[in-house]
């Protein structure tokens, strides 16, 4: 899909700006605002994100990024008095339209969370439930297939192909947080949102993750929310910084880390608060 | 602000401070450990002291007796057909069996005595075997019939206390009159001579302390009552002498009443009662309990001594007699007690069994399980993952919570006016058992599920949701196996719960006596019947001393019930667990 408005340079708030025109935008969020239970939690918040590269959200914690990526899937919906308004599209596909079933923009963008949480099943299972639920495959070849390719995209075959039928939760941190990835993308998801998908993990398991990041920038939109601003430098092609709920800047990693417009992102990359 | 100055002193502090804390400590581990301790020997005690009672139910005294099936009395039309053999008259041929065994039994009262050797209600276990094999009409079958429960007691030792004395000396036995006249060319007489006279020297001084008593007592009265005391006290004294002389008699008889021992000798086939002893205790006086034959210098002849008086026991010497002499006769065999699980009740403890009430447990327990499980973990799955949270979910909650804490009896009541009275349900049925501990159970089976949903991590529901599970998915693949483990406990400890239950059972009929076992099907379910509570309840009040024993065995059919219920929860939360 190509997105019908590939120019937004008019908006510096909007678009990560020049270097970047050359990937159509994936996801583009106009003034969302959410409230939990009446609590403004993300204000008024636009956005463009291109497709395949990765987009990194800092900022000091409670500051809405998780909010806001949690708004790109609705898993939003499932707090309760969660509210969410303002305009969200992936593809030019409103994300909060009636119309759009939660199952079907799930599958469509995948989630890895902050905590390695595979299901209490074998490694196969784990990988296999997304297609099983949304009948991708057609046979048992089919499936295996898709749970070769999977694990092999989440760089974790050579170390299970052996041990499929092991359960997921017997592995290391690092081993499950990237089972979970290849269960984000065994669905064939074309967005993939990582909440601090490496703040549980040691820096050797933090370093193949993010090597993993990099490798699926090829095929994938990848968001990820980090509190690591080294990380946000090392794997993102983008970054957004958020604060008290109102995005504060938005630009390539590059400009963001080296010459940022807002006195607030200055004190925050140069650690003088969050 | 602590000077750096002070730390070896805050250091002296802390390890000053320690004895106190692993004081502390150590108290709490041996507080604990006492606890545990007591808990185990106190189940030990409970469960060891059920055992131990429950033992004497796990036998039975069965007498073997050859019985001639003669076609006159068992085929009254002499076809041969079942109508005839229903007909015929068992009690009749267990009669003529027993009375061959004592062909001197003829007075007609001796005969009634004779006939509560066993209960008549085996004449109709006689008639199902000969309705199973017709070919026994005519034939003398070998029938094996439990022996009256206090016989069977008395032949475990746990009815009286007696003893058999070894004999010395060669017995004389003489024809006097219609008694015997017993000598012995030892003193085998005069031991007894001189514990019958310490007995009646020690009931003499008790019937002392009581006159002794009235006398105070009369101190302290006046009048009509004062003189009741005194006449009461001269009386007993007056008695008390007058045993004190018999004891202490030189010559002459010293009668034995039965307030006193029972003194029995046996020799050979014939029993012999003593009646009198001779204050010089050579000798002694007899009457015949059984055969009648006499002999001088027999060498083989025993004493035997039943000490708890004949006054103050269930059976007559003349029905221990012929019990023992049954079995010297090798009539009386010790078996397996097959009725307890192959009868339902009976009013004759030694064909009452467990069947009855144990299969009214499992039918109403059948029912309790395929409804309140389901209803109550689709109510608890509802409430928690779906329901709206708004006041009238809330107020589900709270009555849901209430309904756990009402007392059982009320659901018999209600059992009682919408099962029975309302829906027309028979009464004493399985079905409306079940149905009422359903709602019984109800509560705890969906208090447990909601608190297994609880806790399941958010992290699993959330990676479901994640890969675009729906709502739906997400709970029956992840959260229900989750919670499974603790949904499986919960109910059955429900269940276990339920099936202990007697008060709600009472308004519905269900404690009752109940002589037939309901069949294992769904006609069953209406048919009447009782629980294995309901059973033990009944038992511990029966009249009979042999129902004792099978209260306890009923209790160790319940327990063996629930253990294995719990064996089963244990195994199954195994099964299903999954750690994440």
């Amino acid at each position: 899909m190509v997105n019908p408005m590939p120019d937004n340079q008019s908006h510096p708030d909007m678009s990560a700006g020049a270097g970047q025109a050359e990937l159509p935008i994936k996801v583009q969020a106009r003034d969302v605002c959410v409230s939990y239970s009446g609590k403004q939690a993300l204000n008024h918040v636009s956005i463009d994100v291109p497709d395949r590269s990765v987009t990194a959200f800092i900022g000091p914690s409670g500051c809405g990024k998780s909010t806001f990526l949690r708004c790109l899937n609705r898993m939003n919906d499932t707090i309760e008095g969660a509210k969410v308004v303002g305009s969200l599209k992936i593809d030019g596909l409103e994300v909060n339209d009636k119309s759009v079933d939660p199952v079907v923009l799930r599958a469509n963008v995948g989630m890895v969370f902050q905590k390695p949480n595979p299901f209490p099943k074998s490694i196969y299972d784990n990988v296999a439930y997304g297609p099983r639920i949304h009948g991708l495959a057609l046979s048992k070849d089919e499936l295996d297939a898709i749970v070769e390719d999977s694990l092999k995209k989440a760089g974790l075959w050579d170390e299970v192909a052996d041990r499929l039928n092991h359960p997921g939760t017997g592995l290391s941190g690092g081993q499950q947080q990237r089972l979970v990835i290849a269960r984000a993308i065994a669905v064939n998801p074309e967005v993939i949102l990582m909440d601090e998908p490496c703040s549980a993990l040691d820096p050797i398991a933090t370093a193949k993750i993010e090597e993993l990041i990099d490798e699926l920038r090829e095929n994938y939109c990848i968001i990820i929310v980090t509190h690591s601003m080294q990380q946000a430098a090392r794997v993102s092609q983008q970054t957004a910084f958020f604060h008290m709920g109102n995005l504060v800047e938005y630009g390539t990693t590059e400009e963001i880390f080296t010459n940022p417009r807002d006195p607030r992102t200055q004190d925050y990359i140069t650690g003088r608060f969050g | 602000m602590t000077d750096t100055a002070d730390i070896p002193k805050l250091r002296q502090a802390i390890s000053d401070h320690l004895p106190r804390r692993y004081r502390a400590e150590m108290r709490f581990r041996v507080a604990g450990l006492s606890a545990v301790g007591l808990a185990v020997a106190i189940l030990v005690l409970l469960v060891g002291s059920i055992v131990m009672q429950a033992i004497p139910a796990f036998t039975v005294n069965q007498l073997v007796l050859p019985v001639r099936l003669e076609s006159d009395l068992v085929d009254p039309q002499g076809d041969g057909s079942e109508a005839s053999l229903r007909r015929g008259s068992y009690g009749r041929v267990l009669q003529e069996a027993v009375r061959e065994q004592f062909p001197g039994v003829r007075d007609r009262r001796q005969l009634r005595t004779l006939f509560t050797l066993y209960t008549a209600l085996n004449s109709t276990r006689l008639m199902d075997e000969v309705l199973a094999d017709p070919g026994l009409v005519g034939e003398t079958h070998t029938f094996r019939m439990p022996i009256a429960d206090d016989l069977d007691l008395y032949l475990k030792g746990r009815l009286v206390q007696d003893r058999t004395l070894e004999t010395a000396g060669r017995l004389t036995v003489a024809e006097a009159g219609r008694d015997f006249e017993l000598t012995s060319s030892a003193a085998d007489f005069e031991g007894l001579r001189d514990t019958v006279s310490n007995l009646l020297r020690a009931e003499a001084a008790s019937l002392d302390t009581r006159a002794e008593q009235a006398r105070n007592r009369a101190e302290g009265q006046t009048g009509e009552d004062r003189e009741d005391s005194l006449y009461e006290a001269g009386r007993l004294s007056a008695d008390a002498d007058a045993l004190r002389a018999e004891a202490e008699l030189e010559s002459g008889w010293v009668e034995l009443s039965d307030t006193l021992p029972s003194i029995l000798v046996e020799t050979g086939e014939t029993h012999l009662r003593l009646t009198a002893l001779s204050a010089d205790g050579r000798s002694a006086r007899a009457e015949s309990l059984l055969g009648d034959e006499t002999g001088s210098e027999l060498a083989d002849w025993s004493l035997y001594v039943i000490d708890t008086p004949e006054a103050r026991r269930r059976v007559s010497d003349q029905l221990i007699v012929w019990t023992r002499a049954l079995v010297d006769r090798g009539l009386v065999s010790l078996d397996f007690n097959t009725a307890l699980f192959a009868n339902a009740d009976s009013r004759e403890p030694e064909l009452a069994g467990v069947k009855g009430a144990l299969f009214g447990s499992i039918l109403t327990m059948l029912i309790t399980l395929t409804l309140s499980v389901p209803v109550g973990v689709f109510t608890a799955l509802y409430l928690e993952e779906y329901a709206p949270k708004n006041r009238f979910t809330d107020l589900i909650e709270v009555n849901i919570n209430n309904l756990a804490a009402v007392p059982s009896i009320v659901f018999g009541l209600l059992g009682l006016a919408v099962f029975i009275n309302s829906f027309g349900l028979p009464r004493s049925a399985p079905l409306v058992g079940g149905l009422v501990l359903s709602l019984m159970t109800l509560p705890t089976v969906i208090i447990a599920t909601r608190a297994a949903l609880k806790a399941v991590p958010v992290s699993i529901r959330q990676a479901a949701l994640a890969v675009g599970a729906s709502k739906t998915q997400t709970v029956f693949h992840h959260v229900l196996p989750l919670a499974a483990p603790g949904i499986l406990t919960g109910s059955i400890i429900g269940l276990a719960q339920a099936m202990g239950e007697t008060a709600p059972l009472l308004m519905i009929g269900m404690v009752a006596f109940i002589a037939d076992a309901p069949t294992l099907g769904l006609e069953g379910l209406t048919q009447p019947a009782t629980v294995m509570p309901v059973q033990v309840f009944l038992w511990s009040d029966g009249a009979e001393r042999a129902f004792e024993a099978r209260t306890a065995a009923a209790i160790l059919v319940l327990l063996a019930l629930m253990i294995g219920f719990n064996a089963l929860a244990i195994y199954l939360r195994r099964r299903f667990e999954r750690r994440w």
